[in-house]
């Protein structure tokens, strides 16, 4: 382990810079984002989680795939891929840095059908987590097994009080710390534990801290899909894709041919299960009505995910669909009324 | 508002169980102090789960919209804002006045829980609304708050205490005054920009949005039922923006299609999971509308025609308009 004093930290965030593009949280536009750094970039570190999550680094919102026009009969195809340069995150909560590797599951797990931009993109980016010093009350990675303590990633810091606390995690990790060592001090894990047990400490009052997903297994899939809590709690969604699109671990994309006049641009853009043109064929739509579409999103993240993928859910528990949606439904009211049904 | 909240839970229970009504829309008890979440609510039993309080901010009348179509009555609480929006839905025929049962309830403004976390409270657990002050506990300690200083942006632009459509009151008396001041006064500072700075404000504004429809979703004047954007046909993107911009011509085409119906409710500014500022557009419409053909506040009453609807021989005609100029 390695630490700086926080004064050094504009010196440090300048030499990551120029070795790859240093993003990290910073308001612009009295908006809080991952947004490329600069010196004189109003940085928010103390922002716990940005509203639109840092997933587009890897799963851009849209993306053009593939170009072509037409000459005569002729179909001319470009190749329009653009080399990703080499980049790092600053400042990704423990939450999201969970949620690249379930999008992992997603996008290079099936070696046959590995998405190369994704892939492109995650080996050319480093994530650097910082702990959360002061969860919020929407929070619930707990749940998940994520700690807030002890963020993930490729390196994880530990901002405590002057001291920025510095540990590589992979061998990514380890390639930038070699580079910038010269900025760091030696330090013992020890130096952080106080620090970690009072995270811990506050992650134990959370409100949501003992949520429990028992039950939400593959085997209960006919019981959840057929409860009769959907109607009632679907009721007065806006089928907005607010929820979805802020959500770290949705992924769900559509590709759509796109007519800029010159030429046909092949977009792969991020998708909602709230929406109404969600998998639309051309027979129709195979979920007509919102109460599917709503079951849908909570279906995929809490039973056929897991069922899926060993057991993982579909959800950090950042709490940010608790945070945004219009009608303040959310994940955790779904997964108690469900389970509530379960237990009668 | 607490008695408010009793006196409505008694009227649904009433109601319900002489069978007047078969559902109530109102807010649902949440797990946190700030999430009452629109339900409706089909038994007696339900109610007890039933709030209103400060946080009760979403406008109901939207979801009355085709309720024509079932065989039931609603009974429906609707603050003073939202009695504007339930007007301008009934003179679309969008609501069928025979269908619902509205008691109009007081208001004394809205929280906005994000300008709560923009003072920098964080861990929020609790918050007592003790008349004009806030008492905040939070995971790191008590705070307090004055509650004008964190309402809703529609609370401090707010048309009045009055309602404009009902069936019947409740704590009406009870309203308090939270309006600030001139409503337009945030139009007034963009028109005294030069073009190219409004341009890029708007620029700057718009290009946050990340398409979530939840502005267009959640508006009582928004009631196509089949929206231009949703059209795969229509050459624009109702999911992503493609180009750069899209999301200023989705903003651009909906302000214009809402301009005359829109009561300024305020839903939209309210919903912006990205904090644009939507109101200014809509208010520069009614600001324009007033000044062209006089005051004219949608959803003041139901049989009046909306300006742009409307059409005799003294309207004038806005339509020349040489760049940079603007019309004021
Ligand atoms: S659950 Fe909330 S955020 Fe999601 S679609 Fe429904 S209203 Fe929108
Ligand atoms: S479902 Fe909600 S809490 Fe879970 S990861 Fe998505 S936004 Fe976060
Ligand atoms: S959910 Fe956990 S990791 Fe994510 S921001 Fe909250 S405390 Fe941090
Ligand atoms: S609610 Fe905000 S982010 Fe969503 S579509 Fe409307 S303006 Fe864009």
């Amino acid at each position: 382990m390695l630490k700086l004093p926080v004064s050094k930290m504009d010196e440090l965030f300048s030499l990551i810079n120029s070795e790859r593009t240093l993003y990290m949280p910073l308001e612009k536009n009295s908006e809080i984002c991952f947004d490329k750094w600069s010196s004189d970039a109003s940085i928010r570190l103390d922002k716990l989680n940005t509203v639109k999550s840092p997933k587009d680094f890897f799963f851009p919102a849209s993306e053009n795939i593939a170009a072509f026009k037409t000459k005569g009969k002729e179909i001319i195809m470009d190749d329009i891929r653009s080399e990703i340069e080499p980049f790092a995150l600053f400042g990704v909560r423990a939450c999201d840095a969970e949620s690249f590797n379930l999008l992992d599951l997603i996008f290079l797990n099936d070696k046959d059908f590995v998405d190369t931009f994704y892939e492109s993109r995650r080996q050319n980016g480093i994530i650097i987590t910082t702990a959360c010093n002061e969860p919020e009350e929407t929070c619930f990675c707990n749940v998940f097994n994520i700690d807030a303590a002890n963020p993930g990633g490729d390196i994880s810091t530990w901002i405590i009080d002057d001291t920025l606390y510095w540990n590589s995690l992979t061998k990514k990790g380890s390639g930038l710390t070699e580079k910038i060592k010269k900025m760091f001090e030696q330090a013992d894990e020890s130096e952080i534990a106080d620090h970690q047990a009072k995270i811990s400490g506050v992650i134990n009052k959370l409100p949501f801290k003992d949520l429990s997903l028992d039950g939400f297994t593959g085997e209960a899939l006919i019981e959840k899909f057929s409860s009769n809590q959907w109607e009632e709690i679907c009721h007065t969604c806006l089928s907005c894709g607010t929820c979805t699109f802020i959500c770290p671990t949705c992924h769900c994309y559509d590709i759509q041919d796109f007519d800029t006049g010159k030429e046909i641009h092949r977009i792969k853009c991020w998708d909602s299960c709230m929406y109404y043109d969600f998998t639309l064929m051309a027979h129709g739509n195979p979920r007509t009505s919102l109460l599917e579409r709503f079951r849908q999103r909570y279906m995929h993240k809490l039973v056929y995910f897991p069922e899926n993928n060993d057991g993982a859910y579909a959800c950090v528990g950042c709490g940010r669909c608790v945070q945004k949606c219009p009608i303040s439904m959310n994940i955790v009211k779904v997964a108690k009324a469900l389970k509530y049904e379960g237990m009668k | 508002m607490q008695r408010v909240e009793g006196e409505i839970k008694q009227k649904a229970h009433e109601l319900l169980k002489s069978g007047v009504v078969s559902s109530v829309l109102a807010w649902k008890k949440g797990d946190l102090v700030y999430d009452a979440a629109p339900a409706f609510f089909k038994s007696p039993n339900a109610l007890e789960d039933m709030v209103y309080n400060g946080f009760c901010c979403s406008n109901l009348s939207k979801y009355l919209i085709e309720k024509d179509s079932e065989n039931e009555k609603v009974l429906v609480f609707l603050k003073p804002c939202d009695t504007y929006s339930l007007n301008q839905l009934l003179s679309n025929h969008r609501v069928i006045k025979d269908k619902i049962y509205a008691v109009g309830i007081g208001c004394d403004g809205k929280i906005d829980i994000e300008k709560l976390r923009a003072k920098g409270v964080k861990g929020i657990l609790e918050i007592e609304e003790d008349g004009e002050s806030l008492k905040i506990q939070t995971l790191y300690g008590d705070e307090t708050c004055v509650r004008r200083d964190i309402l809703l942006e529609k609370c401090l632009n707010c048309k009045g205490k009055d309602h404009m459509v009902y069936d019947e009151l409740i704590g009406s008396e009870l309203s308090e005054e939270t309006a600030l001041g001139d409503k337009f006064s945030q139009v007034d500072e963009l028109e005294k920009m030069s073009s190219d700075d409004r341009f890029e404000f708007w620029r700057c504004e718009l290009s946050k949005c990340i398409r979530c429809n939840a502005c267009r979703n959640v508006c009582p004047s928004c009631t196509c039922r089949k929206c231009v954007f949703d059209n795969p046909h229509s050459g624009v993107n109702a999911k992503v923006n493609v180009t750069d911009f899209e999301e200023n011509m989705f903003h651009i085409i909906r302000a214009f299609h809402v301009a005359g119906r829109c009561s300024d409710c305020g839903e939209c500014t309210r919903v912006c999971p990205q904090g644009i500022p939507l109101q200014l557009l809509n208010r520069k419409f009614i600001k324009d509308i007033n000044n062209f053909y006089g005051d004219f506040q949608a959803g003041e009453t139901v049989e009046s025609r909306s300006p742009l609807f409307d059409y005799n021989f003294e309207d004038i005609e806005p339509n020349v308009i040489s760049k940079g100029r603007g019309i004021n």
